[in-house]
Formats: C-alpha cells, sequence, structure tokens
C-alpha cells in the first residue's frame, strides 16, 4: 500500500482551475494517502464522521461513500447550468405548460443490454429522474421491465461515476480535461500514416445514428477498422444461424401462439433479447381461471443444466449435463425427422419424457416453440432452426428478421484480430467506446498486454474502471438518462434515448458525440441524432414525427421486416462436424450473473443486495452444484475452491444448488472486481481468469480444490427436511386437471370457518384496496423487488448486514422445493394488509393502525422501535432500521422519491401498497369529482412485473380485475388458518403437466 | 429450647407444613448489636474485592449502554426475524429475580410466616435491585429510547393514548407499579432499623444520615401500629403484584401469535418459573451473607432447608410447564408449532434447550433430599444452575421461538455477537454494586423483627 502513495501527485490543475487539491487516480490510492483522513474530515465532515464511526476500512469506506466524495462538489447542475443546450424533449405523459411542483413528469427513453433496447418510462420529480418502468408502447417492455432496467436509475447517481478525463502521463495520470483531449485526438489522428492504423471498439451496436458515423468515418480513414466486443455476446446464435441459413439472421418467437414449448439450455424469459415480451407473451398462456372461464395452459419442458428461473416455472424439467443437451436437441431432431439428428443412446434423459415431448411437439405442429438459449452450442442452434422449421412454427410462432445488430460477427474472433494487431504494432490509435476488455476480455486474448503497445488509447466509459486505467486517456461517459442516442429492439423497432436531464458533469460525453469528435464533428448529441433521423425521414412533417417519437419512445413503423430464410443443403453435413460428443468429467458451466450480468453492473449496489433468483445470494457469486456433485467433490455449501479449468484458475464459494445438473459446476461472470464487503477474497472470484475464447461459456474438465470457508450473504436459509411444507403450506400448487376437478383440495379455504369476536370494519362508500399475486406466473425474477426498493427509498444495508439477517426489501421472493421434485416454487411476499392484524394490535403506541380503505399504514414518526409488531407478524414482511441505513450523501439522495419519507435509525417500516401512489390518484379522482378507476392505480411492483402476476385494485368495485381474480376458486391467502385475514391472496400455482408423464411429476 | 423443632401453629394458617427455623440468640439486644455491628464495624477485605468487581462490571455495562445509545440496538446481532433478543431475555429473567423478594416478604407475611424475617429485607432489597436492571431493558430495547414516555398515558395536544390492546402497554403498567410498591413496601420496613443505626451510631453524620432516612421514628406505639397496619396493606397490595406482573410479561408472549409464544399456560408458567428463579437467588446471596457476616445464627440453615424446599416445588411447577408446552404444541395440530418443538430437541440450538431440560427439571430433583437441603455447597451449586436453566428457559422462549416463524422462507438464526454477551453478562454489575452498597450501608436483616421473633421465643410468647 505506501507505495500506492507516490501515485498521487500535486496538482495545479483541477476542473480547469487552478487548486492545490490532492488528486488521485482512483478510490483505492485515495485511500491510502496518509492524509486521507485529514483530507476528509476538512472538506466532508459529515461522511469523515461515518468513517469513523462505522468501522470500515478506508477502501470499503470509498466504495460506498464516493458518491459525496467525488460528486458532491459538482452537485446537480445539469439542471441548472447556464449553457444548458437548445434541446427540445418531450415528455411522455403529459405535457404541463411548466413543471408543476409535486407532481412528477414523465418521459419516454431507451434503455439497452448487450446492443438491444428496452423501452422505459423515466419519472422526474422536478428535474431529478427517480425511476425507470417499462415502455406500455414499446414492444420488449410492454410496460414491465427487469432488475437491471430497474436499477439503471441508481447509476446515475453512482457513487463511483468517473468525474474528469483523464491522461495518463509519466507521472501516473492527471486531471485533463475535454478541450485537451480533443486537442490530443487531432494529433493522434494527424499522426496516423494512414486509416489502417485506428482501430474502433465498441460493444454490440444497434444504434443507426452510431452505425452512420461508423461509416463515415471508415470512409474518412480507409483501411480503419472497427471492432466489437462484449463478453455476453450472442456468437454462438450467429454461427447457429449461418450454419442454419448460410447467412446471419434474428430470431423472433410469438410465445403467445404457442401451445407446447421446449426450450434447450434457455433461459428465454430472463436472458435473451425481448425476454420481457416473451415472458409477458408466455405467462399469458398460463393464466387459467377457471372463475372466467379459461381452462387451458400451454405446456413448458426445460432441459438444462443450471437451473434458471425458465426452468423452475416448467412443467417439466430435465436435468442434464450441457454436453448433453446437443445430444439431446440431435434426438429432438432425429425423432422428428430432421437432417443432422442423431438417435442417441445412454440414460442422459427418460426416454419416456423425450417420446413424450415428441408426441407433443408433434401433436402441436405449428403451435410450438422449440427454442434455444444464447449459449447453447451453434449445432444447437441450427438443429432448433430446422426443427421448427420441421414443425411448421415458422411463420407462426417462429419469426426471423435480418440481423437487428449493425454488423454481427463473432465479436470473440473480432476481439483477438484487434489483439493480435495490436501486438504486432499495427495500431497507432485505439478508440473505445464503453465495454471493459481489460477486464472481461477471455483468458486466452492478451488485450490488457496489448494496450500497452498502443500509443493512443482513449476509453470512454462510465467508471473509471480497468480499461480506463490501462488507455492513454479516459473520457467519462453520459448514463443513457442523460445522453441522446438511439437503439434498437429485439425486433427491430427504434427508440431515441432521449435525456430527460442534463449531464450532472460538464465532463461527461456521449459515444455519438465521441464518435462525431473522430470525424471533426464537435456537435452535442442532440444535433446529431436529430440530424441522422430527418435525413432519414421521408415525409413532410419531420417536426411531428420527432416529437411523436420521443414522446412515445418508439419510431412507428420501425420494426424490422419478417423474412423467410431458407435452410441450407449443407446443415447435415455442418451439424455431424462441428457436434461434439457427450464428454466425460466435470463440466464448468459458464454465465451471466443475475445481478450484475457481465460485470457491468459491479458498482450497483441495488443489484448485489438482491438475492438472486434460485440460490438466494446477495453480493457475491458462487460455484453452484448439485448435492451429488459436492458429496463427491468432498465440498459444502461456502466451502471456498479453486476451480482449474483449461489450465487457468479462479476461486468461489460453494453453493449446493437444489435441482442443479450432477456433473456440472456453474459460475457467472462479473465478479472479482473487489466489491462488497470481503475485497481481498471477492478478487479472486472472477470467471473471466477460466473463460477462454474457444470455450467461453464452458466445458468439460474443471478441476474443484477446496481452499478454505468463505461466508455467503444468503436472504433465505435452507430449510432442512423437517421444513412443514404440507397442508399449511405457503405454496400451494396442484396440476391443472386437479384445479378443474376439486380446487378445494388446493386452498382448503372450506377449513376458514371460523368465526372472529372482533367487529368488522366498513369500508361501505371508500375503496377497499387488495392484491392477488398469480404464483403460476411468477418466475422469481425480482423485477418487483428493485422496483419496490427504488420506488419506496429502501436502503441497501450491505453484505454483512444481510449475514446478520437485516436486509430490507419490503418484498422478498420466497422460494420453496418439494422433495423429489425438480420444481421450484416462488413466492412474492409483500406485506398481506390483514383485515385483522396482528401487528395493530400489540403496537404500544398505535404506531400502526388500520385504515379506513383497509391498509395497515406505519407512522414512522409515531414509531418507537419496540419491534413487536414484526415478533407478532407471521408472515415476516416488516423490516426494522436496527442502524442508519439511509446513506445521506447529497448525490444518492436525488434519486429518491419525494412522496415517501425516508426512515431514519430504530424505526419499522414495511410494504405500504405505495400508498402515495394512490393517494396522488385519488387527489386526481377528486378533482373530477369521479372514483378512481379500476388499473389507475398500480403499486411499483405490480407494474415492473414483466408476466402481470401481481393484480392490485378496489374489492369495493364487484367490476375490478382484482375483485374478479379473488373469486377464482384456486385464490387462497397464507396462514388463513391464523385469522388474520390478509388482504393479499395468491393464486395457486397451477402446472400443466403431460398425462404421459403424470406418475414421474 | 424442645420447642423449637415442633410445628408450630400460627394464627391463619391451619397446619404448619414446615418446622419454623429461628434465630438462635438469645438476649434482645444482641441481634441489633450484631446486625448493626456489620455496618459500623470496619470495611472488610471481601467487601472492597467484591465491590469493585462488580463496579467494573458496572462501568463495563454504562459502556455498553453508551455504544447503544450512539449506534444503535444494531450493535447486537438480533435480526429480521429475531427482533428481540438477549435485552428483553434480560428483562424477564430479572423480573424473574425480583420474585422471590416480593414473594417473601408479602406473601409470607399474610401467611404468618414468621421465619421470613431473616429473609426478608435482603431479598426485599434484591428485587428492588433487579427491578432496576430489569427496568432498563425494555428502554433499552427501543429503536428509539428518546420517545419512549409515549407509552404512557400522558396528556398531549394530539389526544394520542396508548394501545390499550397492547400487551406492552400492560407492562409498562404492570412493572411501573411493581416497582414502586416494592420500594415502598421495602422502606416502610426500614424505618425503624434505620432508627435503631442512627440511635446506635457516634458519628454525627452517619447519625444525621440515619436520622433523615428514619424520618423521625421514636419507636412510639403509635408508630409501632401504623407500621404494623402499612406493612399488612402494602403485603396485601404486593400479593396480587407477583402474581400480575409476570402474568403480564407472560401475556406479552401469549397474546401474539408467533410460534412459541402463543401458549395460554404462559402467565401461571411464567410466575412459576420467576418464583424459581427468586428463589435460586435468594439462597446464593443468602448463603453469601451469612458466611461473610457469620450470621448463621441469624439466616440458619432451616432458613435456607426452607427456600431450598421453594425451589423445588416450583422448579417441579416449571417442568410441568414444559410437559403441557409439548403436549399443546402436539394437541393443536398446528404445524409450526410442532416443527418449533422438534427444532428445540434437535435442531441448533438444542444444546441450549437440553441444558435448561437438565439445569431447571433434572438437577433440582436432588432438593428432595433433606441431607442435599441443608448441604450449603451443593444447595448454592445447584441454584447457580438453576439461574442459568431459568436464563436459557426464557431464551429458549423468546430467541428462540422467533428464529422458526410460521412462513419456513423466513427462518433464520441468532448469532449472539459480542455486544450481545455484553447486554448479558455486565448488567450483573449493576445488580451486584447495588447489592454492596446496601450491605455496606443498611441493615440486612430487619433488626426490629429478628428481635421481635427472638423476644417471643424467649419470653415463651
Amino acid at each position: 500500500m505506501p507505495n500506492e502513495v507516490d501515485h498521487i501527485e500535486e496538482s495545479n490543475m483541477s476542473n480547469g482551475k487552478p487548486s492545490n487539491e490532492v488528486i488521485w487516480r482512483n478510490n483505492d490510492e485515495l485511500a491510502a494517502h496518509k492524509d486521507f483522513e485529514a483530507f476528509l474530515k476538512e472538506k466532508f465532515p459529515k461522511e469523515a464522521a461515518i468513517l469513523k464511526g462505522s468501522g470500515m476500512g478506508r477502501r470499503n469506506f470509498l466504495k460506498l461513500m464516493g458518491a459525496s466524495l467525488t460528486l458532491a462538489g459538482f452537485g446537480l447542475q445539469g439542471c441548472t447550468t447556464a449553457d444548458a443546450p437548445n434541446e427540445k424533449i418531450i415528455p411522455y405523459v403529459r405535457t404541463p405548460e411548466e413543471v408543476i411542483p409535486g407532481r412528477p413528469v414523465f418521459f419516454a427513453s431507451a434503455v439497452s443490454l448487450g446492443g438491444f433496447a428496452t423501452g422505459v418510462i423515466i419519472e422526474t420529480h422536478e428535474g431529478r429522474p427517480t425511476r425507470l418502468d417499462g415502455n406500455p408502447e414499446h414492444p420488449g417492455s410492454l410496460g414491465s421491465s427487469n432488475p437491471f432496467v430497474q436499477a439503471s436509475i441508481l447509476e446515475l447517481y453512482n457513487p463511483e461515476r468517473s468525474v474528469f478525463v483523464r491522461q495518463a502521463d509519466e507521472n501516473g495520470n492527471r486531471i485533463s480535461s475535454w478541450e485537451e483531449f480533443v486537442a490530443a485526438v487531432g494529433d493522434a489522428l494527424a499522426r496516423l500514416e494512414d486509416g489502417s492504423q485506428l482501430r474502433i471498439l465498441t460493444e454490440t451496436v444497434t444504434s443507426p445514428t452510431l452505425a452512420s458515423q461508423m461509416e463515415t468515418l471508415l470512409e474518412m480513414y480507409p483501411g480503419a477498422s472497427w471492432h466489437q466486443y462484449e463478453p455476453v455476446a450472442r456468437d454462438n446464435v450467429l454461427a447457429g444461424a449461418n450454419m442454419a441459413f448460410g447467412e446471419p439472421a434474428n430470431t423472433m418467437y410469438d410465445f403467445s401462439s404457442a401451445q407446447v414449448v421446449v426450450s434447450l439450455d434457455s433461459d428465454f424469459m430472463n436472458a435473451m433479447p425481448g425476454s420481457l415480451r416473451y415472458a409477458r407473451d408466455f405467462m399469458a398462456g398460463r393464466k387459467v381461471r377457471p372463475g372466467a372461464g379459461v381452462t387451458e395452459m400451454n405446456r413448458l419442458y426445460a432441459v438444462e443444466s443450471t437451473p434458471t428461473p425458465t426452468g423452475a416455472v416448467a412443467d417439466h424439467r430435465l436435468t442434464m449435463r450441457t454436453s448433453e443437451v446437443e445430444a439431446f436437441a440431435r434426438a429432438l431432431a432425429d425423432a422428428l425427422g430432421v437432417e443432422g439428428g442423431a438417435a442417441a443412446s445412454g440414460d442422459a434423459w427418460s426416454s419416456e419424457a423425450f417420446d413424450a415431448i415428441v408426441a407433443d411437439l408433434e401433436a402441436n405442429a405449428g403451435a410450438s416453440v422449440v427454442v434455444a438459449g444464447d449459449e447453447a452450442s451453434p449445432v444447437v442452434h441450427a438443429l432448433v432452426h430446422a426443427i421448427n422449421a420441421s414443425l411448421g412454427n415458422v411463420g407462426s410462432t417462429v419469426m426471423y428478421t435480418e440481423p437487428i445488430e449493425v454488423s454481427p460477427i463473432n465479436q470473440h474472433e473480432s476481439l483477438q484480430t484487434l489483439v493480435d494487431d495490436m501486438a504486432a504494432g499495427d495500431v497507432q490509435a485505439l478508440f473505445i467506446m464503453g465495454g471493459n476488455p481489460v477486464y472481461n476480455a477471455p483468458a486466452d486474448i492478451d488485450f490488457a498486454g496489448a494496450l500497452a503497445n498502443v500509443p493512443f488509447s482513449a476509453h470512454l466509459a462510465l467508471y473509471n474502471d480497468e480499461t480506463s486505467l490501462a488507455s492513454t486517456w479516459h473520457v467519462p461517459e453520459t448514463h443513457f438518462i442523460e445522453q441522446w442516442g438511439d437503439a434498437r429492439a429485439y425486433d427491430g423497432t427504434v427508440s431515441v434515448i432521449q435525456p430527460p436531464i442534463g449531464p450532472l458533469l460538464d465532463t461527461v460525453r456521449s459515444p455519438v458525440e465521441m464518435m462525431a469528435l473522430l470525424t471533426g464533428d464537435e456537435r452535442r448529441s442532440y444535433d446529431i441524432v436529430r440530424e441522422y433521423w430527418e435525413a432519414e425521414f421521408e415525409g413532410d412533417d419531420f417536426n411531428g414525427a420527432w416529437r411523436a417519437t420521443l414522446h412515445s419512445g418508439v419510431l412507428a413503423d420501425s420494426a424490422a421486416e419478417i423474412i423467410e430464410p431458407t435452410l441450407v443443403g449443407s446443415l447435415a453435413d455442418d451439424v455431424e462436424s462441428n457436434a461434439v460428443g457427450a464428454s466425460e468429467g466435470l463440466e464448468l458451466v459458464i454465465r451471466p450473473d443475475a445481478a450484475v450480468w457481465d460485470g457491468r453492473f459491479a458498482a450497483n449496489a441495488w443489484l448485489h443486495e438482491l438475492p438472486k433468483p434460485l440460490t438466494k445470494i446477495t453480493w457475491d457469486m458462487a460455484a453452484l452444484m448439485s448435492a451429488a456433485t459436492a458429496d463427491e467433490l468432498d465440498v459444502e455449501s461456502e466451502d471456498l475452491v479453486e476451480l482449474g479449468f483449461g489450465g487457468n484458475t479462479m476461486m468461489a464459494p460453494v453453493y449446493v444448488m437444489p435441482t442443479h445438473a450432477d456433473g456440472t459446476v456453474t459460475v457467472t461472470l462479473g465478479y472479482g472486481r473487489g466489491i462488497g464487503a470481503d475485497i481481498d477474497a471477492n478478487m479472486s472470484f472472477n470467471a473471466y481468469d477460466v473463460r477462454t475464447s474457444a470455450a467461453p461459456w464452458g466445458g468439460s474438465g474443471v478441476t474443484v480444490t477446496r481452499r478454505g470457508r468463505y461466508d455467503l450473504a444468503r436472504s433465505q436459509i435452507d430449510i432442512d427436511e423437517s421444513s412443514p411444507i404440507e397442508t399449511h403450506s405457503p405454496v400451494r400448487h396442484a396440476p391443472i386437471s386437479q384445479l378443474l376437478a376439486d380446487p378445494n383440495e388446493i386452498t382448503y379455504n372450506y377449513l376458514l370457518t371460523e368465526p372472529s369476536l372482533l367487529p368488522e370494519y366498513d369500508y361501505s362508500g371508500g375503496y377497499k384496496w387488495g392484491m392477488s399475486i398469480d404464483l403460476t406466473s411468477c418466475m422469481g425474477c425480482n423485477a418487483c423487488v428493485i422496483a419496490c426498493q427504488a420506488e419506496n427509498n429502501i436502503p441497501v444495508v450491505g453484505k454483512e448486514q444481510v449475514i446478520k439477517g437485516r436486509e430490507m426489501h419490503w418484498l422478498r421472493i420466497d422460494e420453496y422445493h418439494a422433495e423429489g421434485e425438480d420444481q421450484t416454487y416462488f413466492q412474492p411476499v409483500p406485506c398481506m394488509q390483514c383485515e385483522n392484524a396482528p401487528c395493530e394490535q400489540v403496537c404500544p403506541v398505535q404506531a400502526t393502525v388500520h385504515s379506513d380503505e383497509g391498509i395497515n399504514q406505519m407512522v414512522y414518526n409515531r414509531c418507537i422501535g419496540t419491534r413487536y409488531c414484526s415478533a407478532n407478524c407471521p408472515y415476516s414482511v416488516r423490516k426494522f432500521n436496527f442502524l442508519d441505513y439511509i446513506d445521506e450523501s447529497a448525490l444518492l439522495a436525488e434519486q429518491r422519491n419525494p412522496n415517501v419519507s425516508v426512515r431514519a435509525r430504530g424505526i419499522m417500516e414495511k410494504c405500504t401498497y405505495c400508498v402515495q401512489r394512490i393517494k396522488s390518484a385519488r387527489i386526481d379522482a377528486q378533482v373530477d369529482n369521479r372514483r378512481i378507476s379500476d388499473g389507475e392505480v398500480m403499486p411499483a411492483c405490480a407494474v415492473a412485473c414483466p408476466t402481470e402476476a401481481i393484480i392490485f385494485g378496489d374489492l369495493n368495485d364487484e367490476n375490478s380485475r382484482i375483485a374478479q381474480i379473488k373469486q377464482e376458486p384456486h385464490d387462497y391467502g397464507v396462514l388463513e388458518e391464523l385469522g388474520t385475514v390478509p388482504r393479499t391472496t395468491y393464486l395457486a400455482r397451477i402446472t400443466n403437466p403431460n398425462d404421459a408423464l403424470e406418475e414421474e411429476a | 429450647m424442645l420447642r423449637q423443632n415442633k410445628p408450630r401453629r400460627s394464627p391463619g394458617q391451619s397446619t404448619a407444613i414446615t418446622p419454623v427455623p429461628q434465630p438462635t440468640l438469645g438476649a434482645p439486644g444482641s441481634i441489633t448489636d450484631k446486625i448493626s455491628g456489620t455496618i459500623f464495624t470496619g470495611t472488610p477485605l471481601w467487601w472492597w474485592i467484591g465491590f469493585l468487581i462488580s463496579a467494573s462490571l458496572l462501568g463495563v455495562f454504562m459502556f455498553t449502554i453508551g455504544v447503544l445509545l450512539w449506534r444503535g440496538v444494531g450493535i447486537w446481532d438480533i435480526n429480521n426475524p429475531v427482533v428481540w433478543g438477549f435485552a428483553i431475555v434480560n428483562l424477564v429473567f430479572w423480573i424473574g429475580i425480583g420474585h422471590a423478594g416480593t414473594f417473601i416478604s408479602a406473601v409470607l407475611l399474610l401467611l404468618r410466616q414468621h421465619w421470613r424475617s431473616a429473609f426478608s429485607r435482603f431479598a426485599e432489597a434484591m428485587t428492588l435491585f433487579a427491578l432496576a436492571v430489569a427496568g432498563l431493558f425494555p428502554l433499552l430495547h427501543l429503536g428509539r429510547l428518546q420517545f419512549a414516555y409515549w407509552i404512557f398515558p400522558y396528556p398531549n395536544t394530539l389526544l394520542l393514548n396508548p394501545n390499550w390492546r397492547s400487551p406492552l402497554a400492560w407492562d409498562a403498567f404492570a412493572i411501573t407499579v411493581y416497582g414502586l410498591v416494592s420500594l415502598m413496601f421495602w422502606y416502610i420496613d426500614l424505618m425503624p432499623d434505620l432508627a435503631a443505626m442512627r440511635d446506635k451510631t457516634d458519628n454525627w453524620f452517619l447519625k444525621a444520615f440515619y436520622g433523615a432516612l428514619s424520618t423521625g421514628w421514636r419507636g412510639d406505639a403509635e408508630h409501632w401500629e401504623r407500621l404494623h397496619n402499612a406493612s399488612y396493606l402494602f403485603a396485601a397490595i404486593a400479593t396480587p403484584l407477583v402474581i400480575s406482573v409476570h402474568s403480564v410479561v407472560g401475556l406479552d408472549f401469549a397474546i401474539a401469535n408467533t410460534v412459541g409464544w402463543h401458549h395460554t399456560i404462559f402467565p401461571p408458567y411464567f410466575v412459576a418459573g420467576a418464583v424459581f428463579s427468586g428463589f435460586a437467588m435468594v439462597i446464593i446471596v443468602g448463603a453469601g451473607l451469612r458466611r461473610a457476616y457469620g450470621l448463621q445464627d441469624i439466616i440458619t440453615i432451616d432458613h435456607m432447608e426452607n427456600a431450598a424446599k421453594f425451589v423445588l416445588i416450583t422448579g417441579l411447577m416449571v417442568g410441568y410447564g414444559y410437559l403441557m408446552e409439548y403436549f399443546t404444541a402436539w394437541y393443536l395440530g398446528h404445524e409450526g408449532e410442532w416443527v418449533l418443538t422438534v427444532q428445540r430437541f434437535i435442531g441448533p440450538y438444542a444444546p441450549f434447550y437440553w441444558l435448561m431440560v437438565i439445569f431447571n427439571v433434572v438437577v433440582i430433583q436432588a432438593l428432595w433430599f433433606k441431607r442435599i437441603r441443608r448441604n450449603i455447597p451443593l444447595l448454592v451449586t445447584i441454584c447457580l444452575l438453576v439461574l442459568v436453566g431459568m436464563w436459557l428457559e426464557r431464551f429458549v422462549i423468546i430467541t428462540m421461538s422467533l428464529q422458526y416463524v410460521h412462513i419456513p422462507a423466513g427462518w433464520d438464526f441468532f448469532n449472539a455477537g459480542i455486544w450481545d454477551w455484553l447486554t448479558l453478562i455486565s448488567p450483573f454489575g449493576l445488580f451486584f454494586t447495588l447489592l454492596f452498597l446496601f450491605i455496606r450501608v443498611l441493615p440486612i436483616i430487619p433488626i426490629y423483627e429478628t428481635e421481635l421473633l427472638a423476644a417471643e421465643e424467649a419470653g415463651g410468647h
């Protein structure tokens, strides 16, 4: 550590103004500086006090508190800066003549992951963006969102965002400015002998504007080349399409008209472009409502090794090793008469299940979908194209378009080519637009080493990350909420990204601006994006069309055209030659992470603390394996192991995961960046250390060696076999046949006949709010959890507090496994808002009381913190502020919802059904002298839910959706036998098992 | 002296079931000398050692409280769902300790069990000190201590009352009343002795000190008459409190529908447990005092044996309570309750559960034997185990139950950390500091009652 102090130097430049500030290269250096505490005390006395009181180390402190330290000096100048650009943006829902204080204003924009856009609505309060929800008019969202979308608002105000343009010089690093950078770029470009010494590296690009800029650039610098790399790229999808059609094609699915779905190692409802839409469509086919006459549902067979949320809701789940999935696909192809198939031998799967799947697919030809996961091998993808074609699904449930990506290429090859050139010294100037290849390049591609060989490299990024520090220049990037741009959705629909707020910092630049700079264009991105679309526009009224696009968030009629690619004749041969036989030995599976994806969300505290679906692990990744495999390896959960794969090693804590395939170890990407509580141990949890371009998603031959112990912070402890999952189980489930025959045996509602001595509340004339959660539709994706966190100002508590059991999420998702079954049952648990609430009875100071609309209100100001309400809550939904959890740094405070109190230490809090939204809707209704109409108020969780599993409304209104749902025979309340009369009820989980396999299930 | 071993019949008691232990001193006046002598002689070394250890522990307690107030209740390792940890366990434990004092001074007074007088003063003092400790915990437990007074119905502009449906509001009244009544009862009883101390000393400061405290007691017949009436009056008030306080504390749990708490047997079961642990503490403190001050002829072996019998009886009641818990869990047919019972037997905290059963049920069976009841070292050992057992019982009921909430996915464990342990151990510093101060400053045995008893004895009634 002392050596690092050398990097810190005295500088006369800080943000262009003379000063004697200590400057630093990254937080670690600052923390190591001997004068750190004095510096802190002088500049940020409040934070200094927190450091002293918290007991956390300096480095941890900076990780958590960086926002106020680095950005407090700048404040929210985006709102007020004098030279605000004249860029017109159009609000989405209402167009107030001016902002009315207290009324949120909404703007449509789009957030992209892996290049694919999801439309969002940005809620702003007095100019501050506070939350994101899906854009109902966007085909890839339909109003719903996922945790990444929900949590990306936090990135805007993220403590760790990069602040300065930074140049590497002989002393280390110095703070520079955009103007200096522009000059340096000019010099660097002028020094080029020809274009072939110029390289651009981007992540996957779907933006039409960027594409046209790239075209211009490549024209200006002939010989220059554009490379793309991001770790979770769709190389296998592309290779599969090439194998099947001889050309790239984009596949889209219409699950709404599919009766039978077979998923091959695919998490199509979570981790795929369009997954939000797919989840909505697929679950729409599973909403059985005997009360409303809907008695049919679709059927899902999932074939997978690592359990996914999609597999968890399957009617039949076939667990097998990843290498066997390919054999399964070939066997399936063979059975369906598709060329390239091959009958499989062995006992990797039950032949009854296989025969049943084949029969079901044949019976539902034209109304079925076979879908392969993005990580599945090219052979599987090619076969799936052929299978869907042979079943007649193409055109009905499976559609093809031209590729959505501007340039669909194999990104590992692209990166390899670039690195070879860099290493050979052929690259004089490299511009890296986003991404973090120094961290996330495969182990066999030495990007960092090659980068040192490039005289001029510039990295545009949101954070001062590994690649920034290894480049000669770093330019802070705008957050998408601050930038103009555009991107395409899974079906090609264009969204224009519009910023409801100016950049928080005047140093930041968008990718469009960076690209423009290379072509000598110094305009801001608004002009560039608008100009591009004006040039593309065919019609009379561009202004009107532009306004309409910004307003609705999507460019009308911009979806890609459906094409019908034909299968090439060589498919069978290609499959044969590329097929890999099932392998022996322990297999490694590498997957993107449910919280940090490929590592890009590694600074997002909400996502870190989000209990991952199916493991409930927070703040860490783990090597997942089945109990049998763990026994074989002689390890158990929370053992720290070294994984050796292909000559490389990484460390990981073990988590023994129910329903995981035997003989397989799964690790997820994105960790190993020194985040979380135990920075040093965490640094070695880097799956990129064992990832190679040849085997990006793992392969056979991983070794596991026990090295120690490591604490995992899980939000739900493992329940052993003595757990009470019987008649009074919180989760009730049944096959559809039982629902139709005898629903009482699912719900036991008939047992609830006990009268109460207490008088009933009178709600006549008013509202009576209620909620119902459809367990059939829930796949545990966590969108609701983060949506609730963003809406209700729920604090992040950190890994140590999670280990202690103090996570604050008002809405949690419980998970249960049934013995001998491969199913996982998810149960979102918000407050039940009991009619006869145990919490209300025992609070000695009446801090929690019943509202006249049936909600158990929590009066924060009155709470003295006896915690009796929590002890008496049978649902354990109350959360206590054991310590001062709320982060008081100025910047993060800007994200908070002004309509929700921030809770202090020592008081209880819980789900309120988003009462602030009800109040706001009531005001609107009263102004118009009417009742709140059905669907007008939706709590944040219900809005976010991709599958519309959460229904909310007024029970007094007989025609409301909620009142109808509560009439369904499989509606039940958890722990109703206690006489609590919960307001939140559940629709039992209904499955549609194949009769032929009934016994097995 | 022959009568000493014969059962003695008192008015208001049809059959005396116990041989009445009596002080074995001869002449009146020597008792006064002996008891006041414990104060007026020089401070013995053992006192200094004991006091300093206790005071140090008290210092640790003060420090713990300081950290607690500064950083919040999160310094304990409580969590969701185990929101009640050692603070509440300690509250119930210490209130229980206090019960024996009230039981001895009030119930036995009403029952005319005059042998009680040897115990009554320090047992009553123990009650007060235990209450002083216990009373802190409901406050320290609060998330926002500064608003603790909201639990009382004080006049306020918001016209807000406490929630009368909440057992915690009942608790606040029960414990406050209990504390005040105990203090007044103790003080009234102390007055003649304070006067005796005033008369005994030549030191002007002590004379003033005891004189002020004795509020002008001159030993008039009228004074004695009033003292007598007041004693019986307070005994009559305090007797139901013995039952009610711990019943109300028991209701905190019985009213809640939490698994492991929702048992109708809790109020009587808690009272029995309280007297059980209280007598154990009386025996431990009594054994210490008689040895330290050579009071074997005032707190006789018979006294100790009688107290041991109470330990046995109440211990059997507690054992019955355990049996009823099993029965309820089985009979209720509620899975959560049954799972909790099984988890108590075999779960991760099962060792604590079995220790509790051994200490509270098995070990005390030794007290059936007279030789053991009259063997002070053995008796004290058993009583120490009982105290540990009773603390564990509260832990098992309160904290362990909360781990196994109704919703299985909500289960979580409580793992005590350093601040929890300090919160458990350091309050003993407050208790013993007060106790050591008490034995240096005030007569530990009621002089007048003992004199009276001895006089009755000598005068043959």
